[in-house]
This record gives structure tokens, sequence and C-alpha cells, in this order.
């Protein structure tokens, strides 16, 4: 087994920008996130979260710093071959779920499968199983407009692991769900953390951020704090 | 406290003994608010004084079993009906102490930063117990209820530190 990270940020700097109006949204972050980890980033907004998180997927490239995805360096991919590693190895859950409305569950979670140039019916058998995992068997040939929110949520993280991607990155999954239903969600993100995937998510509600294992505090572009240390409490 | 009434509740199933009540007031709570035996007696002996409860004989072991009398079980309702007042909760030290903090013109922002970290370790360890308690309602219940008071606590400390600043005293102290 190995103990590499499935994702590794090295002092990564992002600027957006150049002269005068140059916005650093992250100065200097490292993180790594080791399979069967769950990592939340919590931070007020402007402090670097989404950019982290286009980072750690490969989305964006960093202004300096390297970003490693299963032992692969971003930095000295074509454009061609950072788009095969992504749909390979990382999964996206957005706040906008993206769900295609004239497709059926099965046919949007099918879809990263069939880009990959998996045969149809394959693709259909990994998008049946997933679904099956996360517990909308019986949803799989309903269209989203037809499922409740909690459900369309399900699909879309379904979308994110079908295949053998370990890597799953999440901004806001839980979006205006109530909290029973929220907490499904996270219990299934923990679930497939548990089963060796590693997680970043990034939320603003301490409630979901506490079921990580490790809680970053983004401020300003920079790890103000972590969870990972644990400190007296000096209450 | 709501010891007495607890107690109360619990008997409203059936007599039990005291030993009983400790364990099923535990595990109702969620192992959250343990109680000790003599704790136990000591309100049954009050409850029993007040006519809420009524002792049977004892057993051969020395086991008293106790029942809740109709006056009891009007006391339970009448709590079930009363909503808790805000005033009945202790005073809680962290309020005080970034009061304290800003009236002492300190740097609230580590204190903030400090308690925030501290504050969501507890929201994990929380979270932990709930997954372990998935399947019993009363303490996923207890556990929910202390992970919302937790989070509240983090969504105050966010605002304080907003607050702050953008106060003029906090801009003053970074000049």
């Amino acid at each position: 087994m190995s103990f590499d990270p499935v994702v590794r940020l090295a002092d990564v700097t992002r600027v957006h920008g150049d002269g005068p109006q140059a916005v650093s949204a992250l100065r200097g972050v490292s993180l790594d996130v080791a399979a069967g980890e769950l990592v939340a980033v919590m931070g007020p907004s402007g402090s670097g979260k989404s950019t982290l998180l286009n980072l750690a997927g490969g989305l964006d490239l960093p202004t300096s710093g390297s970003v490693v995805i299963e032992g692969t360096p971003l930095v000295s991919l074509k454009a061609a071959d950072l788009a095969g590693l992504r749909r390979r190895h990382v999964g996206y859950v957005f706040q906008d779920l993206n769900l295609i409305p004239s497709l059926t569950a099965a046919e949007n979670v099918m879809l990263p499968r069939e880009l990959d140039g998996i045969r149809a019916k394959q693709a259909r058998r990994d998008a049946l199983e997933v679904l099956t995992e996360v517990g909308l068997a019986e949803v799989a040939d309903r269209f989203p407009d037809e499922i409740s929110g909690g459900q369309r949520q399900r699909v879309a993280i379904a979308r994110a692991l079908v295949g053998e991607r370990r890597l799953l990155l999440a901004d806001e999954p839980t979006g205006a769900l109530d909290t029973p239903t929220g907490d499904d969600i996270l219990q299934l993100l923990r679930a497939r953390c548990d089963v060796g995937a590693a997680v970043l998510l990034v939320t603003h509600e301490p409630r979901y951020a506490a079921w990580a294992d490790r809680v970053v505090f983004l401020r300003d572009g920079e790890i103000a704090d972590s969870t990972a240390v644990p400190l007296k409490s000096a209450r | 406290m709501a010891i007495r009434q607890g107690l109360l509740a619990l008997l409203s199933q059936g007599p039990r003994y005291g030993y009983q009540l400790r364990a099923e007031f535990e595990t109702s709570t969620g192992a959250t608010w343990p109680l000790n035996i003599g704790q136990v007696y000591t309100t049954l002996s009050r409850l029993e004084r007040d006519d809420l409860v009524s002792p049977g004989e004892q057993d051969e072991q020395g086991r008293v079993v106790y029942t809740i009398t109709e006056a009891g079980r009007a006391e339970m309702e009448r709590w079930f009906s009363t909503p808790v007042a805000q005033a009945d909760r202790p005073r809680d030290e962290l309020v005080i102490k970034l009061a304290m903090a800003v009236t002492a013109r300190a740097d609230v922002r580590p204190v903030i930063q400090a308690q925030r970290t501290a504050t969501m370790r507890t929201l994990q360890e929380l979270t932990r117990a709930k997954r372990a308690n998935a399947g019993e309602p009363a303490q996923r219940l207890v556990l929910d209820s202390m992970i919302f008071q937790a989070e509240a606590e983090q969504r105050w400390l966010d605002h304080c530190e907003a607050v702050m600043a953008a106060s003029p005293q906090t801009q003053e102290t970074q000049r």
C-alpha cells in the first residue's frame, strides 16, 4: 500500500491578473489529501477556497508551486493529457450540479465513462452500480426534474464517483438541502473515504465540515489554522 | 436541573428500579449527562416526599421498585408543556472572555481563531459520536442539539471577527 497522497499541493500561489491590478488568491498553500481522508476547507468568501479546489483538481494551474495528482505533477502535462488525467482520476461535485436535464439519472452518470471511450453497455453497468451505491437504483431512469433535490445531489455525486476515480472534489455539495438530507450526503462522502477515496470538501457550514478528518481554515489566501494538531483547550 | 422531571418521564413508561433509571437516563441522553447513583436516589426520595412517585416493597436483594403517581404524571406533562427560559441557562465564559478582550483592547483575532479551531474539534468529536450511534433516535437528537449549539458558536465567532475587523478600534491598533 502506498502512503503517497492522492493530491499534493506544495507551496502553491495563484495570482489573478498582473501589474498593480494583480490579486493573490492563494499565497504559499501546502496541503496533502491521502487516500481514505476527508479534508474540509472553510473560510469567508474571498479567502481562496474555490481557487484551492480548482487547483487541486487541475481545472486551474498555480502561478508558482506544484500540484501533484496520483503521482503526476500537473505542470509538465500537455493540455490533452491534463484533460485525460482529470477525467480518469478526479470527480467534481459543484454547487451548481450541471446535470443535463434531457438525460436520465443513469445517462448523466454514464457520460464521463462514455467520454473515456467505454462502450455504452459497460458504461450503463458502471452507472447502475454507483447509483445503487448511493441508494438511487430505483430512480435511474428518471429525469433530473422528476426527482428530489437530495436525489439530484446524489446523482451528481454518483457521476463524480463513477469509474476508478479516487479524488473527489466537492464545492458546497449540501447546497440548500435540509440537515438530515445534508447529513446523508456527508455519510456518502464519508463511506467513499472509508473505502479509499480522498475527498476535499469546501463548505461554509461547520456542521458538515465536522464530518472531516481534518478541517483547514483559509484566510486571505493562506492557511490560518487546521484541526490537524490537537491543542489544549483553554476554556 | 431536569433530573427530577427526566426520572418522572422514564417512570411514565412503567415501574423501574433506581439503577435502571440511571442506565436509561444515560442511554436517552447519549451519555452526555452522566448521573451517579447517589443523585438518582436523592432525587427519588425527594419525588417520594412530594408524592410524585411511590416506592414498592423491598425485594430480597434490598431493591425498591418505584412507580409514578397521578401527581407525578401531571408534573411531567407540565414540564413538557413549559418552554425553557433563556435565563435558566448558565452564563457563557466565552462571551465574557471576548467582551473582556475587546474592553481591554487586546488583539481579539487570535482569541477568536484559537476558539474556532477548538470548537471545530468538538464538532468533529460530536459528529463521530453521532455516526457511531446512528440507530438511537434519542441519542442522535441530543448530539444534534450539541452540534447545532457548537455551530452557533462557530457562526458567532465569524460574526465577531467581521465586526471587529470593521471597527475603528481594530483599525487603530493595526495602524
